[in-house]
């Protein structure tokens, strides 16, 4: 029999103001196994703690009932209590009589009766309560990282800079992602590439790092601190370990009318390519869609010039599989295609862009080395329209586009108009908005310059058609503080498109059980208290995988990611949950109905001896859970026709007699 | 009215002991009467030949023997399988109820099997004994001089009447010929239910349950259930309940056992045939697979060793539970 | 005697990650609903075996709900999924034997929607209330 402490907490008025807690107190008094019962002010505070410990020594407790706010709010404080005292931490069981209670019913005697109902059920379930003790796992002390962009360099440096080793996975052949394709950034206007690049070089001469480039995840298995990741190298033909990267096959490539991605194609590559000068690895890598050689059998240009001998036609995609303590996403965005959005004519005219192929047109590094040309005839745009919110805060009917805000669009195009009159005063410069949101350090100020100091035209009211005319585009729109219709003859119209998160991400986050939004952005544990943490243990975000962010926010979101990563590195051995499935093997059939329906793969079947009364042996088959993979939720417990399966915490008869206790 | 004879059957198990290919065989004995059957184990000619018994009163399902006989025994068991028999047979190799090496099946062909209850019905009570001429029952009475007969088709169990198939889903050898998929009808009366109002339904089914006096055959017959400690049995299962001392039965009993076999259940037919109350039990789990056809797509348990049941798959467009009340509005 | 006005009793399973955490929220932004709906906090919806909703019928529940994260969301990635089928079976097997029909329901709730929690329970608390005592399945010695 247990002896049960029961602790009612005032919360100061919180319950106390809807709760009679000394009459709940007093009730729960005669409840089986209760030896003592009493309400405080704060349970939580130092001095309410105090009373907890004191009074399991005085009265020689063995569980606890605290009735106060949710156990997701104080739980684990509870049990840490309750340890202090020296008792299991799990005999504590938390009566939610502040959020389910008396948050949610105004009239004392109604708040009381339920507050007294929540705290006999949290007693009949301490009664079955039995000493948990979480299993240890050990912890690989090496981290991946998924995404080179500069979310993923940030984290990794930060991780490898603690001194764990740290893999990067990028798919594309150079790590850098978006940041390296942008001019400048808002609000200090510092160039992307000037910050950026020194990183990039940094991570790739890190010795904690390794970087896989133009590769991919295929597989992930395992659990928190003890994952096996397959990484697909893909072959890009070139031995990167001999390619020094003078570019001398790149020049020579006779294949040279393959649309460039780095510019967004506005321009062309050869078929053997290095992405942009400051590439990191700085290797080059065939395009097998478009090189000769590798299509015909006939061509080989690359490998007559190589002076390294480095090109290697017959590279076969290669499969590693490594093991890490820690996975982290870094899976960055893309801009959402423009199909859908027929009214900017983006698919008409080629100087309707995107906000993205703008910051190429005005990068020095871009296709027109910096000058501001129109794409269509390389003549400089007198009259630029911006439109912002393409495709970001649509309505939810809308198919076309996203219901969230994109959040960056307003600065950045703020610095394109700013940058567009500092650069060509003689400009005219539009901007068509539903709201300017600059809610940053130094943001408000900076898109007030661009208004005030920049005399950039912005205003309120969607761009309803663009319509090519001649070398013009007519852009119709209605600017809502003045009522009017606008006509303006555009030379170049600039949409900002909203982001999405990277293709990949949702098969990514199959392979790693984290979920996603409807959005396909990963979902944070919680969404304030552990912002940069899936939902999977050991699995945590990094940069615009999770949310739309802007540079400053990704690198501080990559060193919290780091940080918690180091956190987990640190550690020699990782105490597991223990409310895990168990199964009695006298009760089980062996009949596989668990494993079908376990998310994890926790579940093994072994063939055990068994000696029964008649002295003789029997060879059954039983199912054994691994409580290191099992997360708890507790599935195969119903699947189990037998009853053999039970959770740890949540015992079959936990429940039910919570469930009488209830019903009485 | 079966078509293999019972002598074809003991020449086979006889052959099958001789040659060493089986040490034991799973089949029939007579019990106090003729139609009063029960499942015994032979391990020689002798008592083979004097106790096996083949007749129209042959219903055991004796795929769920299979788990405890073939525990403990050197060579193989010989087991006489009909086919509603073999999908039994499958669903307990599904679950790893038993050793496949163990088992040297026979598949038999069948007529369906007579409900002593109908013939009970037709001839009253005092039966001797029922033989048959190859064609009609002759129902020998103790109140009558003369035998009666009745056709076969008069007494045929209502599981046998609504066959589902006559074809042998497993098998190590076949006797006679095989049969068929049947296109059933043995979802109409859970259809005439459904079509009764909340009420009327209740009614039916207090009717029904609270004659159970739970004598537990329905459970020790089933072939699905064959757990090592049955939940009722087990104190720690919350619903442990041995004995007939409330009402339980009426409410519970029948709806966890239902649930508890559900997608697993092969509708054999075997509790509601060895139900001494002749309350309809499987009627819930023909509920249920009607229910999980209509719902998931058609799926018969024990057809293929291996499959999952509907109860432990699931895709990601399946009806609410509100949704699937609402279609049964439709069929109302 | 004095009559008590009747009120339904309704136990609500919810689960650890969204619905319990959604009625959370309804406590926070102070969303009233009937104090008799009275929660157990389960890790997922898939955790609640049949059994536990029948023994809340036979001990004298009114109505019993079962909240877990929407489909697709769960924390345990398809535990929903399999809760949907099996409680789909239930009711219907319920339904089947006259059980009231609205005496039991699933509803995904989700962390974030405490207005949702407070509505549903509201709604569902009415809709049990309307139908009065639950008798069918009512073990009545466990009644004091």
């Amino acid at each position: 029999m247990q002896r049960i402490g029961v602790f009612v907490c005032w919360c100061g008025s919180n319950i106390a103001g809807t709760v009679d807690v000394a009459a709940v107190a007093d009730a729960l008094k005669n409840e089986p196994g209760v030896v003592f019962s009493t309400d405080y002010q704060y349970m939580c505070s130092q001095a309410g703690q105090d009373l907890i410990v004191s009074s399991v020594k005085e009265y020689s407790l063995t569980g606890l009932v605290i009735c106060s706010c949710s156990p997701r709010m104080h739980e684990v404080t509870f049990r840490k209590t309750a340890a202090a005292a020296g008792l299991n931490p799990y005999m504590v069981e938390i009566a939610n009589i502040r959020e389910q209670c008396s948050w949610v019913h105004k009239e004392m005697p109604i708040g009381t009766e339920k507050a007294i109902i929540l705290g006999k059920a949290a007693v009949a379930k301490v009664n079955l309560n039995a000493p948990l003790t979480p299993g240890e796992s050990p912890v690989t002390k090496r981290a991946l990282v998924i995404g080179g962009g500069i979310a993923g360099i940030q984290t990794a440096l930060d991780i490898a800079d603690a001194g764990f080793p740290v893999d990067i996975v990028e798919k594309k052949p150079t790590i850098g992602g978006k940041m390296a394709q942008l001019d400048k950034t808002f609000p200090t206007l510092d160039c992307a590439a000037c910050i950026l690049t020194p990183k990039m070089v940094d991570v790739a001469q890190h010795e904690n790092v390794r970087i896989f480039s133009y590769s991919e995840v295929t597989d992930v298995k395992g659990f928190i601190g003890n994952f096996d990741v397959t990484i697909k190298k893909n072959a890009r033909y070139v031995n990167e370990d001999i390619c020094t990267g003078c570019g001398d096959c790149v020049t020579k490539c006779p294949q040279k009318k393959v649309p460039n991605e780095f510019n967004l194609g506005m321009d062309n590559r050869s078929a053997i390519y290095i992405p942009f000068a400051q590439a990191v690895p700085k290797v080059a890598t065939i395009d097998p869609a478009h090189c000769t050689m590798l299509k015909t059998g006939k061509c080989g240009v690359c490998s007559k010039v190589c002076k390294a001998k480095a090109i290697d036609y017959t590279q076969k995609d290669e499969y590693i599989t490594e093991k890490y303590g820690a996975i982290v996403v870094a899976t960055g965005f893309d801009p959402i295609s423009m199909d859908k959005f027929d009214e900017f004519a983006y698919s008409q005219s080629p100087d309707v862009i995107t906000s993205l192929e703008f910051e190429r047109l005005t990068n020095a590094a871009g296709p027109t080395a910096g000058k501001l040309l129109r794409p269509s005839d390389g003549e400089h745009p007198q009259k630029i329209v911006f439109v912002q919110c393409v495709g970001s805060r649509c309505d939810s009917c809308s198919e076309k586009g996203k219901e969230y805000c994109s959040k960056i669009c307003c600065m950045y195009t703020a610095k394109h108009a700013m940058l567009t009159r500092d650069k060509y005063p003689d400009t005219e410069v539009y901007v068509f908005y539903i709201d300017v949101r600059t809610p940053g350090k130094n943001f408000d100020e900076f898109y007030r310059r661009a208004v005030e100091e920049y005399g950039v035209h912005y205003i309120k009211g969607m761009v309803g058609k663009v319509t090519p005319e001649g070398k013009k585009l007519m852009v119709r729109a209605s600017d809502l503080l003045d009522g009017k219709q606008l006509n303006i003859d555009a030379d170049l119209v600039v949409l900002a498109a909203a982001i999405e998160p990277d293709k990949s991400a949702r098969s990514l986050a199959t392979m790693l059980t984290a979920s996603m939004d409807t959005n396909d952005f990963f979902t944070e544990a919680h969404p304030k208290l552990r912002p940069v943490e899936s939902p999977t243990a050991g699995v945590f975000l990094s940069g615009t995988c999770q949310g739309p962010k802007d540079i400053p926010e990704t690198v501080s979101q990559a060193g919290a990611a780091a940080a918690k990563v180091i956190g987990l590195l640190a550690k020699d051995k990782l105490k597991g949950n223990p409310c895990v499935a168990s199964s009695d093997e006298l009760m089980c059939n062996g009949c596989s109905s668990c494993e079908k329906v376990c998310p994890y793969g926790a579940i093994t079947y072994e063939d055990k001896e068994f000696r029964m009364p008649d002295r003789t042996t029997r060879i059954r088959r039983v199912a054994s859970v691994n409580p290191a993979v099992c997360q708890g939720c507790g599935c195969c417990t119903v699947a189990c026709p037998s009853g053999a399966m039970d959770l740890r915490g949540f015992m079959n008869e936990q429940i039910m007699a919570e469930v009488d206790a209830i019903c009485k | 009215m079966q078509k293999i004879t019972k002598e074809q059957l003991t020449e086979k198990a006889v052959s099958l002991l001789r040659d060493g290919t089986v040490t034991h065989v799973l089949g029939w004995s007579a019990g106090e009467f003729d139609y009063d059957i029960t499942p015994a184990v032979f391990s020689d000619e002798a008592s083979l030949r004097k106790s096996f018994v083949w007749n129209d009163f042959c219903g055991a399902n004796f795929s769920k023997y299979l788990v405890s006989k073939t525990r403990g025994i050197e060579g193989k068991l010989l087991v006489f399988l009909k086919p509603c028999d073999t999908y039994s047979f499958n669903q307990l190799l599904t679950e790893h109820r038993f050793d496949r090496e163990k088992v040297y099946a026979i598949g038999i062909p069948c007529e369906g099997m007579a409900d002593i209850d109908k013939v009970k019905a037709i001839c009253g009570d005092g039966i001797s004994s029922v033989n048959c001429d190859g064609e009609k029952l002759l129902v020998q009475s103790i109140y009558e001089d003369a035998p009666i007969s009745v056709s076969p088709s008069d007494v045929l169990a209502e599981r046998c009447v609504n066959c589902k198939s006559k074809k042998h889903v497993a098998y190590d050898e076949l006797m006679g010929e095989d049969g068929d998929v049947l296109d059933s009808a043995r979802f109409d009366e859970v259809s005439r239910i459904e079509a009764m109002s909340p009420d009327e339904r209740f009614l039916f089914w207090q009717n029904e349950l609270s004659r159970c006096i739970r004598c537990n055959a329905c459970r020790d017959a089933c072939p699905a259930c064959t757990c090592e400690v049955c939940v009722f049995n087990n104190p720690r299962s919350g619903v442990e309940n041995k004995s007939p001392a409330n009402n339980f039965e009426e409410q519970m009993f029948h709806i966890i056992r239902a649930f508890h076999v559900a997608g697993r259940c092969t509708d054999c037919g075997e509790c509601s045939r060895v139900c001494p109350q002749n309350i309809p039990l499987h009627l819930l789990n023909r509920k249920f697979i009607k229910e999980m056809n209509e719902c998931y797509g058609e799926y018969q348990a024990g057809e293929t060793v291996g499959s999952k049941s509907p109860l432990t798959d699931y895709t990601l467009e399946d009806l609410e539970p509100g949704e699937v009340f609402d279609r049964g509005d439709i069929n109302a | 005697m004095q009559v008590k006005e009747y009120k339904p009793l309704i136990v609500a399973f919810c689960c650890n990650w969204c619905s319990y955490a959604g009625a959370d929220l309804a406590g926070n932004n102070r969303l009233n609903y009937p104090a008799e709906v009275k929660i157990i906090r389960v890790p997922c919806s898939c955790r609640v075996n049949p059994m536990f909703i029948l023994r809340a019928f036979q001990r004298g529940a009114d109505g019993v709900i079962l909240c877990g994260c929407h489909p697709g969301d769960c924390h345990y990635t398809s535990g929903n999924y399999f809760t949907r089928r099996r409680m789909a079976m239930l009711f219907s097997m319920l339904d089947f034997l006259g059980i009231e029909r609205e005496r039991t329901r699933v509803e995904w709730v989700s962390a974030a929607e405490g207005a949702k929690f407070a509505a549903t329970m509201t709604e569902f608390a009415e809709q049990v209330a309307a139908l009065g005592e639950n008798k069918r399945l009512e073990d009545l010695r466990c009644k004091k």
